[in-house]
């Protein structure tokens, strides 16, 4: 299969997602620049973490004006499945392509920390190869990463098996200690850890995978 | 044009001799613009003019050399068809005025001083020094300028996306009115695809490119050429404002731009601006540039020639392309949407002709601007000598090592290194406190790269010449102790105000120390930086020679510091080493629990020092060491706790053999000495006696615990659990 991954200016794990899918997950990959209006023939979309535009007004608030973003977008409603690491997750939250906000940390201090998750649910694309309840050691490195919402939409997110990960050890102070989400239709996902960061026994954890190989056996089998 | 009045020419710091010899150089009085710009270049941060003629007393060739002093970074061939570029930098003067800032744009500045060279950053370490925290007068300034500091680090690094892999961060009261911020940063290049800061081609179009030129920083070298006074705070316009995004799209655009083979040459504008990147790319390539600054983007309306020319707004560069194909590099700026602009042109006199408005403003020889500032043999007498022996405190090892962990030098910096990233671009195969040296791989070779900060201001202070051999050992050592055989070096030479003799003795007793220590180690110095006057009302800092020294290795799962089994051999590598009340004065312990400084640093053993690393390297390519770790701060008890400290918990049990008295045995200092567990003992001292080292077996990992004895006598026992958590939570404790 061949993954996207989006470059915004100002991404900086864009080669590290293109090198995990490569050379780690052993699939294609291109990299797509942020104006193009198009996303070719990819099966699955990343948007890669980073500072998008520099993140100074909102993170996320500028890169979900790009051109490119208005491609994802059809991608998404279409089927494709799009994720959002860290900055990628801020965008798509920006872009309404996930509900919710990332706000500042609790600590309201940049942290960067392997942390355990708990995986919610299997029934999704990006969850399908782990196990009930897995637990995963991914790192994570964000200044903004507490999940918000409202009561209802909480509420929804469990109601409807919509949490992929919790955090085990709440490192940013996010409600329902939710570190990753899906969309109601289950396609695009948002998670503030950093797979691509754990995809190589070199890194320390090789968990990050997981989150590949369910996508790879989503896209083969459909 | 007429004389300027002495009061003018004292405020750009320049002596009435080095005036005349402008007029000299120029047949003529300066104009008002080109006294700016003598001043810049000509001011100690920019000209090196009291330290030069000492640098050249370190060695700086070696066989892996590919660029030494002079450029933008040092290079160093590893093989494969590529090489790294590394520098470590100063930011201390901006970083006291406005820590936050002053220390991000020391890392911006460092950043750029790699990609301009055509290298991709891929690791950061910083070297940091700050006064007392808990100080009633200065302490919450201490802490602010911590927080500062560390913040501005994390703001622009994280947002670049460099890893800030590790580092090292001390507290004396003598940094009380003047932190250190030392950034390190290196990179990695194609071998054949280096860049230079150097013009050529007469007619070739001189291209800016980046942020717009404001009024921001201006004089910023010279006022880090200078003591300060109750005025520093007036000097706040003088520290920059950091852009890491800007960077970040120099940084791809740069690179981009490089490949398209229309560029020339290329350097960043850092101190001195515009100034320095015109002045200096012209004298290495031994043309002139004539500029117009009408061109040169700006931020602000009416800014005079003198201001632009001195301006250090951050994230701007400078480049010269070949003519005809500018449009190829224009056309990658605008993908990134950067701002560039043909300022000038390159031109076969020799000179830095500057317009306004059409009107030459200055014109100045660009050889004699960057390279002819005037070399001051400064007079240097002895360094300060420490007080003699005091009195020691009897002091029971069993107290003593917590009161150590908990320190501020010695425990856990965590709160610091979390706010870093020190994962982005997936290369960190050892980042903090998990290694003696931070490791990273080079995904293109398929080897790694392993980096070492040290300086030891105590040591130094007793002995500038010794402590600056201790810091190069140290360094080696730590390389060493991950497997890694050290193979150059770059240097940032801290110290107070050369033109008083016994800070010009410690300066050039400190780069002889160095220059010995690295012929010795076969680590040529191959760029750094020295930041003179850190001083505040008087009152110098310790001098702090701080070296950061690489190492190649193959990739591999690190040899960490933690015991990782139960029932295997601790061994001491170099032996339980030697120390008298004399060789005490600068250990941790006489700072923490004796409270006083005296007499003379650890002895050092080049010799034996490096058979150590031999037998330690050997040891780990031949798979036999399951974890490793120097001998440093806080000696023998601090590092076997801190060998103590990982996920599993698992101690040990030391029985060591020795006359010293028990607090000297514990804490002593003597360098040269590894602490490594194995399950092959037999092999290890094998390779020891090949070496000619001892390599004492000192005891066993046990599964809780850790004890001390001497001679069956035990000096202390502790539960893992309480030590650490001391060492993880005391730094945490401190700066709230």
């Amino acid at each position: 299969m061949k993954f996207g991954v989006i470059v915004f200016p100002g991404s900086n794990c864009d080669h590290d997602a293109f090198y995990a899918v490569t050379t780690n997950l052993g699939q294609k990959a291109e990299y797509i620049w942020h104006d193009s209006p198009s996303l070719g023939d990819v099966d699955a979309v990343i948007l890669p973490g980073g500072f998008a535009y520099g993140d100074y007004l909102r993170c996320g608030a500028i890169a979900r004006f790009s051109p490119v973003m208005g491609a994802v977008g059809k991608f998404a409603a279409a089927g494709g499945l799009v994720m959002g690491f860290c900055n990628g997750f801020q965008i798509l939250v920006e872009a309404g392509l996930l509900p919710g906000a990332l706000i500042r940390n609790r600590g309201l201090k940049f942290v960067c920390r392997e942390v355990r998750l708990r995986t919610e649910t299997v029934h999704s694309p990006f969850t399908n190869a782990a196990q009930e309840g897995q637990i995963l050691r991914l790192p994570i490195a964000h200044g903004e990463g507490c999940y918000f919402a409202d009561g209802r939409t909480l509420d929804e997110l469990d109601a409807e098996d919509r949490v992929l990960f919790r955090y085990m050890g709440n490192p940013n102070g996010s409600l329902g200690d939710i570190a990753g989400i899906l969309n109601r239709e289950r396609n695009v996902m948002g998670m503030m850890p950093h797979p691509e960061r754990a995809s190589d026994p070199l890194m320390g954890s090789t968990d990050g995978l997981t989150i590949f190989q369910s996508v790879l056996h989503a896209v083969v089998r459909a | 044009m007429t004389a300027h009045a002495p009061e003018v020419i004292a405020q750009h710091q320049l002596t009435a001799d080095e005036y005349r010899k402008i007029v000299a150089i120029l047949g003529r009085e300066p104009s008002y613009t080109e006294l700016g710009i003598f001043s810049v270049m000509w001011s100690e941060h920019c000209s090196y003019k009291s330290s030069r003629l000492h640098l050249k007393k370190l060695p700086t060739r070696g066989r892996l050399v590919v660029q030494g002093p002079g450029e933008n970074a040092g290079i160093i061939d590893i093989g494969g068809g590529y090489v790294i570029a590394f520098k470590i930098e100063s930011h201390n003067h901006p970083s006291f005025i406005e820590p936050f800032q002053g220390a991000a744009t020391g890392v911006g500045g460092i950043l750029r001083d790699i990609f301009t060279m055509g290298a991709r950053p891929i690791a950061v370490l910083d070297s940091l020094r700050f006064g007392r925290l808990d100080d009633p007068k200065t302490g919450a300034r201490n802490r602010r300028i911590l927080g500062g500091v560390v913040a501005g680090i994390a703001h622009y690094g994280n947002c670049f996306g460099v890893p800030t892999v590790g580092g090292e961060c001390i507290f004396e009261p003598c940094y009380d009115g003047n932190p250190l911020v030392n950034v390190f940063a290196l990179g990695i290049c194609k071998k054949e695809e280096v860049f230079y800061a150097k013009a050529a081609g007469e007619g070739n179009p001189v291209i800016y490119v980046g942020a717009r030129t404001g009024r921001d920083g201006i004089h910023g070298a010279s006022m880090a050429s200078a003591e300060f006074t109750d005025e520093a705070k007036q000097k706040r316009p003088n520290v920059q404002v950091g852009d890491p995004f800007m960077e970040k799209l120099l940084l791809e655009a740069c690179l981009e731009a490089m490949r398209t083979g229309a560029i020339v040459g290329i350097q960043d504008m850092g101190a001195a601006g515009l100034t320095c990147s015109t002045c200096e790319m012209g004298s290495r390539g031994e043309v002139g540039i004539e500029i117009e600054l009408d061109r040169v983007p700006q931020r602000e309306t009416g800014m005079t020639p003198y201001e632009i020319m001195l301006s250090e707004s951050q994230e701007r560069m400078l480049l010269v392309a070949e003519k005809g194909r500018e449009e190829e590099v224009y056309r990658v700026f605008r993908k990134w949407g950067l701002e560039a602009a043909e300022i000038g042109v390159v031109t076969e006199d020799g000179k830095l002709r500057v317009r306004h408005h059409g009107v030459v403003v200055a014109e100045i020889p660009n050889r004699e601007l960057a390279d002819e500032a005037p070399l001051y043999d400064r007079p240097h007498t002895h360094p300060p000598r420490a007080g003699l022996i005091p009195d020691l405190p009897v002091s029971k090892v069993q107290r003593t090592l917590p009161t150590l962990l908990s320190s501020l030098d010695i425990c856990s910096k965590r709160w610091i290194w979390e706010q870093y990233d020190y994962q982005v671009r997936t290369n960190t195969v050892a980042g903090p406190e998990r290694t003696d040296a931070a490791i990273v791989r080079i995904k293109e070779t398929g080897t790694s790269i392993a980096i070492s900060l040290d300086g030891n201001g105590r040591y130094s202070f007793l002995s500038p010449r010794e402590g600056a051999k201790l810091a190069v050992a140290e360094c080696c050592r730590n390389l060493s102790t991950v497997g890694a055989r050290p193979v150059a070096a770059t240097n940032c030479l801290n110290f107070g105000n050369p033109e008083r003799p016994e800070i010009m003795a410690q300066l050039v007793e400190a780069i002889e120390g160095m220059a010995e220590a690295c012929a010795f180690f076969d680590t040529p110095i191959t760029g750094g930086n020295v930041s003179l006057y850190n001083e505040t009302l008087g009152e110098g800092i310790y001098p702090t020679p701080v070296l950061g020294i690489v190492g190649t290795l193959k990739t591999a799962e690190p040899v960490t510091i933690p015991f990782k089994n139960t029932g295997r051999a601790v061994i001491l590598l170099g032996g339980i080493g030697e120390c008298d009340d004399t060789r005490f004065g600068g250990t941790q312990y006489a700072k923490e629990i004796v409270k006083q400084l005296w007499g003379l640093p650890p002895a050092l053993d080049l010799e034996r020092e490096k058979r150590v690393q031999f037998a330690m390297r050997k040891i780990i390519a031949e798979g036999l060491a399951e974890s490793a770790h120097d001998l440093s701060d806080g000696g023998l008890a601090v590092a076997l706790a801190e060998c103590s400290f990982g996920p599993n918990e698992i101690g040990a049990l030391i029985d060591v053999d020795s006359d010293l008295r028990p607090e000297m045995l514990a804490f002593h200092e003597a360098p040269s000495r590894i602490l490594i567990s194995t399950e092959f003992p037999k092999k290890v001292a094998a390779i020891a006696e090949k070496y000619e080292i001892e390599a004492p077996v000192v005891g066993v990992t046990i599964e809780k615990g850790i004890e001390i004895r001497q001679r069956t006598i035990t000096l202390g026992a502790w539960e893992i659990g309480a030590l650490k958590t001391a060492y993880a939570q005391a730094f945490e404790s401190h700066v709230r």
